[in-house]
């Protein structure tokens, strides 16, 4: 259970590190939200893993599983599932706009008289 | 329980729910309900200032729960003051918004203002590391919508990669949470400080890892070298009020570090040679490259954003060192490097909008060459700290603060050396724009095309060339200048007044560096909780 547990987590996170180090926006995507899948089952983890007990006081149940974790998941999720839309418009919008969908400030953002394309000169 | 410590996070959520369902369609309404709520604001921060100069801390239980287990919000001299200050900034920058025209390139600028202030107010005051993390969470959110306010190929490109950087930012805030939460069993603060101050030394392999997890993600949001590498880009290409409304951001990150190694790690056992090994070295690098950019740019905007890391660097090092006198001196230039970073950004954005672009060549004399010259002049000097600003007084007191410190000499020769290279490039690029385009006097000045039949209050879609602030936009370039005018004022108050200030940042210190007031404040006396 706890092999199975932190091997995913690390593997999801190295597959998410690959992912945003890559040049076009939508694996950066992809790979903010593979990191995000394995930040959420660490925290998961963090109340330490227990099986088939109940997180809510019940009559008769003597222990249980830590609820915080399970609350801070929630919230987690329910940000990293805005953010991901808010990454995927604003990457929508930057490719519309600028032709290409890659994450990197093209030279024209450093130096001046650099053409960057067909969509007009940047500031 | 005092209600109005919750006003500073309520007022500008109201307002800005209002301004986002009510007024939508008038930008005038969205001007008057935003300014309004801002000043409130800025009258309920100095409220909350005169409540914390007695010196005792304030709780706010959400709810009423009793502490480890509800919510808290916090209200010591350090969370005042920087609500204080944020409100202050927002007020003049606003200001600058309405005379310059930006707020109405696009869509909602108002109602992301005011969210961006919750989150800044929120994250100042919380006292639950969870509820940081929730208002980081608000202010970068609000934060992507100011920072491609207008759009343009170049800002939704700077906007994503802020995005990314600042995702990944995040979910290392959640891992650092989630161990500490794994280790001391709690994400109160002030109960979170009490566990580990009980904790066995042996046992805090996870919480070292924790506390270096958390250092990485406050220096991604204060923007330390080398996790500095969204801000240039960012800054620069942001609207002019929204760089220097984000001049408190980095404040943020520098705030959360400040509150967190205070309160919660002993400096003596766990952290020591842990994070202030790598907090002094990565603060000597972040001015270093902070002023070396300032020279090697090629356009304004960078240089502005430059500018904002030197500052961080400057005031990372007084951070760094973890004394009384230190941290004053860190508070004293928390106050100046906000205003003097925002007032750059303006004064540059004041240059794009009547030269088109911000790049340092030769042009044309430009309208108002003259005012915006002496604005410049007079927010470089501040901004370098050369005397007679408050930018000198801050160094100074920085300079002092580490006489006794181990690393001195680098600190002393990292901070004159690097000023001196500030110097140097900020009259360059001041040089170069403002007088040398003198000699260029037979270049006609371009002037902004009167024939362009003006839109509605909010344009439905900018064409390409709109992306960038022109003079024909501005409601009143006199406001706009004004608004730098009242950045420059409060300097030459923070100047004048140093000697009060520096007092208030002593006593802000104290009540850092004494935290058993915090922890009582909260753990108990919790009769009549739930």
């Amino acid at each position: 259970m706890e092999l199975l547990l932190s091997s995913a987590i690390g593997m999801m996170t190295a597959a998410g590190i690959y992912l945003i180090l890559r040049r076009r926006s939508f694996a950066v995507v992809l790979g903010t939200t593979m990191l995000s899948y394995a930040i959420n089952l660490f925290l998961f983890s963090t109340g330490r893993l227990v099986i088939n007990q109940p997180p809510i006081l019940q009559d008769g149940v003597t222990s249980y599983t830590d609820p915080i974790p399970q609350a801070l998941v929630l919230t987690a999720i329910v940000i990293s599932f805005g953010m991901t839309a808010v990454t995927v418009m604003m990457a929508l919008g930057a490719f519309l706009e600028g032709g290409d969908d890659r994450v990197d400030m093209p030279r024209a953002d450093r130096e001046p008289g650099v053409s960057r394309g067909d969509a007009g000169e940047g500031r | 329980m005092n209600h109005i410590l919750i006003a500073p996070v309520v007022l500008p959520a109201v307002m800005g729910a209002l301004i986002i369902l009510w007024m939508r369609a008038d930008l005038l309404l969205q001007r008057v309900f935003s300014i309004a709520g801002t000043a409130a604001l800025l009258g309920v921060a100095l409220y909350l200032n005169w409540m914390a100069s007695s010196g005792e801390v304030y709780v706010y239980r959400l709810g009423n729960w009793a502490a480890p287990f509800g919510i808290v919000l916090m209200l010591d001299r350090l969370a005042a003051m920087m609500v204080a200050l944020t409100a202050a900034l927002a007020l003049a920058v606003q200001l600058y918004a309405f005379g310059s025209g930006w707020d109405r390139k696009g869509w909602h600028f108002h109602a992301l203002w005011q969210f961006q202030l919750m989150g800044v107010c929120g994250a100042f005051l919380t006292g639950d590391a969870f509820n940081l993390f929730v208002f980081f969470e608000i202010l970068l959110i609000a934060s992507y919508g100011l920072m491609i306010h207008g759009g343009g190929p170049m800002r939704l490109r700077a906007g994503v990669q802020y995005i990314a950087y600042n995702l990944a930012g995040s979910t290392l805030f959640l891992a650092a949470l989630g161990v500490l939460y794994a280790v001391t069993g709690t994400l109160n603060m002030a109960d979170m400080a009490a566990r580990v101050a009980v904790m066995p030394a042996e046992d805090t392999a996870l919480l070292r890892t924790g506390a270096v997890l958390l250092m990485l993600v406050f220096a991604i949001k204060a923007s330390l070298v080398p996790l500095h590498f969204w801000l240039p880009s960012t800054y620069a290409n942001a609207p002019g009020p929204v760089a220097a409304l984000f001049a408190v951001m980095t404040k943020v990150g520098v705030y959360a570090i400040l509150r967190f190694y205070t309160l919660i790690f002993p400096q003596d056992t766990v952290i020591e040679g842990v994070v202030m090994d790598l907090l002094l070295p990565a603060a000597l690098f972040t001015l270093a490259i902070g002023q070396i950019g300032i020279l090697g740019t090629r356009n304004l905007g960078r240089l502005a954003a430059f500018a904002a890391i030197g500052s961080v660097g400057t005031l990372m090092i007084a951070v760094s060192q973890f004394t009384p006198q230190a941290t004053t001196a860190a508070i004293y230039y928390i106050i100046h490097s906000t205003l003097a970073g925002a007032a750059l950004f303006l004064v540059v954005d004041m240059v794009g909008a009547r030269r088109g672009d911000l790049w340092l060549r030769l042009d044309g004399v430009m309208p108002g060459n003259g005012l915006i010259a002496a604005l410049f002049f007079a927010t470089a000097i501040a901004v370098v700290g050369m005397p007679p600003f408050s930018g000198f007084i801050g160094k100074l007191l920085v300079l002092d603060a580490t006489r006794d410190a181990a690393a001195a000499p680098w600190i002393w020769g990292t901070v004159i050396l690097s000023s001196l290279v500030a110097i140097y490039g900020m009259s360059r690029a001041g040089s170069l724009v403002f007088w040398k385009s003198y000699e260029l006097q037979e270049v006609p000045v371009p002037v902004a095309a009167p024939a362009a039949p003006r839109r509605g209050p909010i344009p439905t879609k900018l064409e390409p060339d709109e992306h960038i602030q022109d003079l024909g936009d501005a409601a009143s370039p006199a406001l706009a200048a004004s608004a730098v005018g009242l950045l420059l004022a409060g300097i030459v108050a923070l100047t004048i007044f140093a000697g009060p200030v520096t007092r208030f940042a002593e006593a802000t210190a104290d009540q850092l560096y004494n935290p058993s007031i915090y922890l009582h404040a909260v753990l108990e006396g919790q009769e009549g909780t739930k």
